[in-house]
Formats: structure tokens, sequence, C-alpha cells
């Protein structure tokens, strides 16, 4: 039997805003990715000149070298609106609590030999800083960067990071406690093995071209730390020394890194695509900072692989510069 | 003493908190409106994170309360058993 | 095993103080005052960050858990009320137009709060303040947002709105909204957050939010008093730091007292003035009401208000001067404003229309004191024109009011039957303005607005007429250019809502689904 479902059929007299309709046409709907993302910044006709930096207008794409036709260019491959990006979040919250869950209802931290455990806080806990730099550096972008295409992921990726400096003070609580936490910002702050990195977090603060910034911080310094550090030390090396229980507190990064790097590949190659004095202008940043990074990484990874460091942390920059050059940049 | 006041979407949810507030704030006024319910007291209001779990028979993070909270005026204060809010004055 | 048993657990504040507090560092490889160049020059002395009191303590786990709960709700709502054509439920379709001046108006004023907390966030050294101001501009972004999305479908079927953003940027009357974001994100981020942490948050959003959604609710509109229910439960964390704010800055030294007194007087009074479009909203627009404007003020603001600023008193805070004008402006306010968008109707993108002799009974049973003697009369004769085909639609452009850009409309504090005007001399060029208030606020700093894009010298000036517009030729009719750089479509967007297609299609809409045609 087949059963109609009757409701008033009336025809819309239009299918989006104007301003969609002018970019993809105004014969079909659009997502929620579109209306929450194209021209939500204000363009035209702003009434005065921000006290804090009175050579620019509010917005102001003269604020990075990088020049578009159309900042919307920028689209994000995750389609991420706010919506769409915390419940992708939440869905991924909820695996990191049973990850934690388990390791803590089972005793599996307690498992763990001293050695990696050891290696573990001493590793993990002081790149809580890190990704608080991080924050703030996405908080800036998002603030100083022009059109929301571009801007928008960065609000997302300055929360992503505060979240995971948290996943980090927890892996510290689990496996250590409080003095575990103070213990690694004082090697943060004294230790020979930390200042290339808080050297670098700190250059990067003072970077005013919001996209250099998002090359420093999420090109270059993330796209050389996550591979290193969750993809290579604890997924493989550590885990293979009984460290498995590590890697499932660290999954939520390993996720976000896979995930959030599809966004990165994505603007660069936007980036460097729309002119050859673009790309001119990413290919010295790029270099410049994955330079940097990889130095100031160096001394970090001894922490966890001694005398391998370097053949390591080399492999790590190969596979960044074979992703670079998928994105049309090579290095 | 000065009002505050709590409002909460009116829903399933917010049933049995509204009933453990006015339990725990015998002074609180309960004032409906459309889809929405404030609940006005002098001065202080506490929400028991206690009262709500043996009414709803569950375990409760006072951090859900948000999900509803519509409104709220006076000081505010958070712990993992109460919220208070209050005016010092 | 043993280790972990033995282990304290850490409370809720604990908890949370080594979840962002733990975070930071003191640099030294670079200077603090070029990694946080713009907290000096406001002149507010903080002396110690770590006295910041977090109110809701949210780690991000926690945050992505209830703010997904939230959007899985609003969005189911979302759709069912776009697939069940839940617009035609409204109560008549008069009540689309505040839906108009919802997202032309305020929806883009979300989008720069979120991008201004995200500048504020960035630019104090605390912890404690940077975290709660990032996750406001998360919460703001998520406010424009569901804003579009739940209006969306209103755009499908109703005009006025398929041009917002562009409007926003244009349109005369919007410049009031605009400038007054435009203010806040361009002051110092101390006064930014006075302004709309404070200001706008705690003490006026009330004003804004219940009413509306309230309205909204009353009104059948099931999707607008979701997302606007929705949005209000991230106020209230918005709300705590905007007096965390305050009370912070207050404590941290005496001389940061008289710099924040005079941000409060300047922004409620901004902020109200903005609210004028609400009070004719609540009073004109929505075909049920809830409350009149006048009983919203006196709730939301005189009463719990009042409180507040009895609360900060022990800081030497006291209520804004302006709150005595206001308080004689409540029997005025929405049917001066009325009046002028009447006049105005043809180059609104909303439309207007006379209230009826059950609203008119309404009004003037809510407004004992003005609506019988001064308002009423002017009604019924614009009525009786419209009945003889002269429904009068003002073409010559109102003076504006250089800071609060709106048209000079108001009368003296006191007397309501004169307008008041105010001007001031700067630099060989003369200056005018509604009130008092917005005069002393001009000359504060009158360097920077002196800048504000007015619409109407902008339109004298032949700055809003479409790119390669000669306005020398024979028969040019401005209107009509000024109309198109808006991208308002005469005789669809604007004019008296009798003769609308809005209501037009509504009567056909409903008629379809209610009765066998």
């Amino acid at each position: 039997m087949q059963i109609d479902l009757r409701t008033v059929t009336i025809k819309p007299l239009r299918q989006t805003f104007d301003n969609i309709a002018r970019r993809i046409g105004a014969d079909k709907p659009a997502s929620r990715y579109q209306e929450g993302t194209l021209d939500m910044q204000q363009t035209a006709n702003f009434h005065y000149r921000p006290t804090w930096d009175p050579a620019h207008d509010i917005y102001d794409a003269s604020r990075t070298a990088i020049k578009m036709a159309d900042w919307y260019a920028f689209k994000d491959p995750r389609q991420f609106y706010y919506g769409a990006y915390t419940l992708a979040r939440a869905k991924q919250q909820d695996t990191a609590e049973a990850n934690f869950d388990f390791v803590e209802n089972r005793g599996l931290a307690a498992t763990l030999p001293e050695s990696v455990r050891k290696t573990v806080l001493e590793l993990l806990l002081p790149l809580r800083h890190v990704a608080w730099g991080s924050n703030m550096n996405n908080a800036s972008v998002c603030a100083y960067s022009y059109g929301t295409g571009f801007s928008q992921p960065h609000i997302y990726q300055a929360m992503d990071q505060l979240g995971i400096a948290q996943y980090l003070t927890r892996v510290g609580l689990l496996l250590g406690d409080v003095e575990s936490l103070d213990e690694a910002k004082r090697a943060w702050m004294d230790d020979d093995a930390w200042q290339g990195l808080r050297r670098y977090v700190e250059d990067s603060f003072v970077i005013k071209d919001p996209v250099e910034l998002f090359v420093a911080q999420n090109v270059a310094l993330d796209g050389l730390l996550y591979p290193l550090v969750y993809e290579t030390i604890i997924d493989d090396v550590l885990s293979s020394q009984g460290g498995t229980p590590v890697a499932m507190l660290t999954q939520f990064m390993t996720d976000w890194f896979t995930e959030t790097r599809k966004w990165v590949d994505a603007t660069v190659k936007i980036a460097a695509a729309e002119s050859p004095e673009n790309k001119e202008v990413m290919t010295r940043w790029l270099s410049q900072w994955r330079d940097r990074s990889a130095a100031a990484l160096l001394p970090v990874a001894r922490i966890a692989l001694g005398d391998r460091s370097d053949e390591v942390v080399g492999e790590v920059v190969q596979q960044f510069n074979a992703r670079m050059a998928k994105a049309g940049v090579a290095l | 003493m000065s009002t505050v006041f709590l409002a909460l979407q009116t829903n399933e949810d917010t049933r049995p908190i509204i009933e453990a507030i006015l339990q725990d704030n015998p002074s609180a006024v309960v004032d409906e409106q459309p889809a929405m319910v404030k609940i006005n007291a002098d001065g202080r209001l506490v929400v028991r994170r206690e009262t709500i779990e043996e009414l709803i028979g569950r375990d409760y993070d006072l951090q859900e309360l948000q999900v509803n909270m519509i409104t709220m005026s006076g000081n505010l204060d958070q712990t993992d058993d109460e919220i208070t809010l209050f005016w010092k004055s | 095993m043993d280790m972990q048993v033995a282990k304290k657990k850490l409370g809720l504040k604990e908890r949370y103080a080594v979840m962002t507090r733990g975070l930071d560092w003191t640099p030294s490889y670079q200077k603090m005052e070029d990694i946080y160049p713009y907290i000096a020059y406001e002149g507010i002395k903080i002396h110690d960050w770590d006295k910041w009191e977090d109110p809701f303590r949210l780690t991000m786990d926690a945050y992505w858990k209830y703010q997904a709960e939230k959007e899985r709700k609003l969005y189911a709502i979302i759709d069912a009320f776009n697939q069940n054509n839940g617009h035609l439920n409204v109560t008549d379709a008069r009540y689309v137009n505040t839906v108009k001046l919802f997202i032309s108006g305020i929806s883009p004023l979300e989008y720069v709060a979120h991008r201004g907390f995200a500048h504020a966030g960035r630019a104090f050294p605390g912890p404690g303040p940077r975290v709660a101001c990032l996750m406001q501009s998360l919460d703001e972004i998520r406010h424009a947002q569901t804003q579009v999305h739940s209006i969306s479908n209103y755009n499908k079927y109703y005009n006025g709105m398929h041009d917002f953003h562009h409007m926003h940027d244009r349109v005369w009357f919007l410049s009031v909204p605009k400038s007054f974001f435009d203010d806040a994100i361009t002051a110092g981020p101390f006064e930014f957050m006075v302004s709309i942490g404070f200001s706008f948050e705690y003490v006026l959003t009330n004003l804004l939010f219940v009413p509306f959604v309230s309205g909204a609710a009353y009104n059948g509109d099931m999707g607008t008093m979701t997302f606007g229910f929705s949005a209000q439960s991230d106020e209230a964390r918005h709300m705590t730091l905007g007096l965390e704010v305050i009370k912070f800055i207050l404590e941290q030294d005496p001389a940061n007292v008289p710099i924040v007194q005079r941000w409060i007087d300047k922004w409620t009074w901004r902020g109200y003035r903005v609210l004028t479009l609400v009070a004719m909203m609540m009073d004109y627009m929505l075909p049920k009401r809830t409350m009149s404007w006048k009983e919203a003020w006196e709730v939301y603001f005189e009463e719990n208000g009042g409180a507040l600023f009895k609360d900060l008193a022990r800081y030497g805070i006291t209520m804004p001067k302006c709150a005595e004008q206001i308080a004689l402006e409540k029997d005025h306010l929405s049917h001066q404003a009325w009046s002028t968008f009447y006049n105005y109707a043809a180059a609104a993108n909303f439309h207007t229309w006379m209230p009826d002799e059950d609203e008119m009974a309404w009004l003037s049973s809510k407004y004992p004191e003005s609506f019988d003697k001064l308002y009423r009369p002017r009604y019924e004769f614009w009525r009786e024109q419209a009945a003889k085909g002269n429904r009068f639609y003002n073409k010559t452009l109102p003076m504006l009011c250089q800071t609060c850009q709106i048209p000079m409309i108001f009368t003296e504090p006191g007397d309501a039957t004169k307008i008041c005007y105010r001007e001031v001399d700067y630099k060989g060029d003369k200056y005018h303005f509604c009130s008092d208030h917005c005069k002393e606020i001009f000359e504060h700093e009158p360097e920077k607005y002196v800048q504000a894009w007015l619409p109407v010298h902008q339109i004298y000036q032949g700055n809003c007429f479409p790119e390669g517009t000669d306005p020398t030729v024979e028969g040019f009719d401005p209107l009509a250019a000024v109309l198109k750089y808006y991208n308002l479509e005469h005789g669809r967007d604007n004019l008296d809502f009798d003769i609308s297609e809005d209501k037009k299609n509504f009567a056909e809409w409903r008629g379809q689904a209610t009765k066998n045609i």
C-alpha cells in the first residue's frame, strides 16, 4: 500500500540570497556552508578607522602580502560552518572520552613501562604551551585576515588547539600529577631542548601578516610537529615499547591532524595558484619557517628518539616537502 | 535586596530542574512567559546538583544547564555542586 | 595502580585552573609590549591578570558536547519548520517584517562581534579573559550563521531580505546598527569589552532578545524562536563575562573607575539609540504583542539594571546619567520611530502600515500619557489620506545625528512637541546631534566621529548611485538611483504593506493550506 503524504506545494520566489546567487547561480539552493560563509564579512562603507591600527580599515586585505582577486576563492574542503564543526568535534570528543575512560578504568597508565611514562611526560607536557601559542596565533589570523572564507577556519583551529592543550593536560594528570605540569613548564622555560621551539613560538607572536602567520603556525610548525610527535614517536616508536595506551590518549590529535591538513593544503594551494607573485611569497615563507621549525623540533625529538632524531626529522621534512609539492609549492 | 533571576526554556529537560530550584529556594517566584520560564528570587538563587539528581534519577552535570538557559541576572558562582546567582548589596 | 587511587580528584575550579591558567607563560624572546601592543593606550591599568575570576568554567570538550546538543536540536526544528511551510503559521504577513529588520540589522552585527572578540581575545595577555573572549568569538559566528540559516527559508518566500549583506553596508537606516558596532570594534580592546561585553550583552541584550524571541514564539514563528532561545543560552555565558570584565577592571586600579564610567555612560546611550528599532518592532510590528517597549524597559533596564548598578556602587560606579532622559523618552520612542519609517517606506527594505483600531486601543492603554494626545491624531490623519489615495511617502532626505546616525526625529526631553537639535562647530564644520548625550560623545572623540559615513551626506555627495550613473542627465531620479545602489527592488521590497506582494502571496498561500481551492 502506498501512503501519500500531502503537503501544500508553493513555489519559492528565489532559491537563496542574492550574494550567493551572484556566485553560484540563482537556479539552485545553497548549502549551509555557503550561506554561512560567503560575504559574511562586511566590505564597504566602514565608519571609523581602528584606533589600534589607524593605518588600516577594520577588515583590510592589505594586512597581508598575499593578493587575491576574490578572497572567497578560499574554501574549506570540510565545509565547516559552526554547526558542522561542533558536531564533528563532539563526535571526536566522545571517542576521546571513551579512550580516557578505557585507560583510566583498566588502570592502563600503571602498566606503562617507567621509561615510556617518563618520555611521554617529558615530551608531551611542554607541548601544552605550544598548543596554547597556536590558540593565540589562530585567534590573531581570525581577527586580522580578510574574508570569512579565510578567517572562519582559524577560529575553529584556535579552539581546537585549546582543546588539544587541555587533552595534553589530562594526559599529564593521568600519567603524572599537577607537579608534572609544573615541571614541564619549568623545562619549557629553561631546558635547552625546548628553547629553540619556545623562541619559534614567541617569534610567531609578533608576525603581523595574517597569511604568513598561518604559514608559520598551521603549515610549517604543525606540519612537522604532528607527524613527528603523534604519528611517528607516539604511534610507532612508543607503541612498540608498550606505550599503546598513550596512543589512545592522543588519538584526538592524530585524527585532528589528518582532518585539518586537508584544509591547510587546500589553503596553500589556492593562495599559491592565484599568481606567480603569491607563489613566490608563499615559497619564501614556507621554506624559511620550515627550516626554523625543523631546527627547533630536532632537540625535542631527541627526548624520545636519541641518535635517530636527525634521520627521523629528515624523513618528516621530506614528507612535508612532498605534501607542499602536491599543493603546488616546490620547496 | 534586588531581584536575581534565571530564565529557562520550557521543555521536558527543564521541568525537573525548575522543580528542584523551587524546592531549594522556597521564596522564589515563577513567571511563565511564551516558551520560557523565568524564576525570580530576592537577592540569591541556588541551583543544587543533588536535588536535580534526586528528581531525574541519574547523574547530572550542572554545566548541562547551559543547554536550556535563556538569560540570568546577578553575579554567578559555579562549583561542581551548585550554581549561585547573587547580588552583593 | 596505587598511584592512581591515591590521586586527589580536582574540583571544578582547580581543574579549570590547570586547563587554562597553567598554559600561559611569561615570554623572554620577545617583549611583552610587542606581543600585546594594544593594551596600554586606553589608560586602563592592570596589575595582576591572575585576579581574573572565571565565571563558567567550560573546557573545550564540554563546550563541544553541549553546543553540539544545542545545534542538533536547533537544526532539527529549522528543518521541520521549513518542510511544513511553518512560515504560513505566523499570525499574519506583517510579522515577517520583523524578520527582515533582524537579518539586515542584527545578524551582520553578530558577525562583527565574532571578529571583535577574536581581536580582544588575542589582545589580552591574561589566559582567563582570553579563553572567555575566544569562546564568545566562536559563539558569535554561531549566532550569525544560525540566524542566516533560520531566515534563509523566509527569504525564499518574502521580499526585502534577498541581499541583506549588501544592504547592511549601504541602506540609510542600517548605518545606525552598523556604526554602533564599527564604533565598538575600532575602540581599544578594553572599551570593546565594556561596550559589547558589558553594556550591550549584560545591560541591554535582554531587551533585544527576550521580547523579540518571546514575540516570535507568540506570533507562531517557531524557527526564529528556536534560534533566539538557542543563542540566548550562550548569552548567559556572555553576560557573566561582561560583568566579570567590569569587576576585574574596576578592582585592578582606582584610576580605571572614571574611564569605565565614561564608557558605560557612552555605550548605554549608544546601545539604547540602536534599540529604537526594537522599540518600534515591539509596539508596532508584532501582530500579537508580548509587552510594550515601555514595560520591557522598566523590567529589563530600570529594575534589572537598577539592581546591577546598585551592586556596582561599591566600586564607585553610578547609574549612567542618560537613564533619566531615557525614562522621559519611553512614552515616545517607538511612536516617533514608527512615524519616521512610515514616512520613509519608499527607501526601506521592509513594509510599514498604520495600526488598526484594536492596535490603537492597545497603544493607548500602554501609553496613556502620550498616545491619544500626540500620536493617534497623526495616525488617523495619515490613514484618512491613505484611504483617499494619498499615502504619504517622504522623498526629502532627513538630517542625521553625527553620532547615532538616526534622523533628527527625537523631541526635547520633557517637551514632546519640539524637535531636539544640538550642534557643535569643529574645525570649521558644523555637526548636528539628536541629543546632549550624542553631542557629548562626539565632543570627547571628535576625530573619531567626524569620520562617520553618514548615508544622507553620502547621497548628496553622489556616492550612493550605481557605478557609471550620470546625475546630470535630464529627468534623473535620485531616489531611483539610490534604491538601485541599495539593490532594493522598488514596488516589491518597499512601500506600504497593504499593497505589498508579501501580503498578497501570504493570503493566497495560506488559503491553499487551509481551504479546498
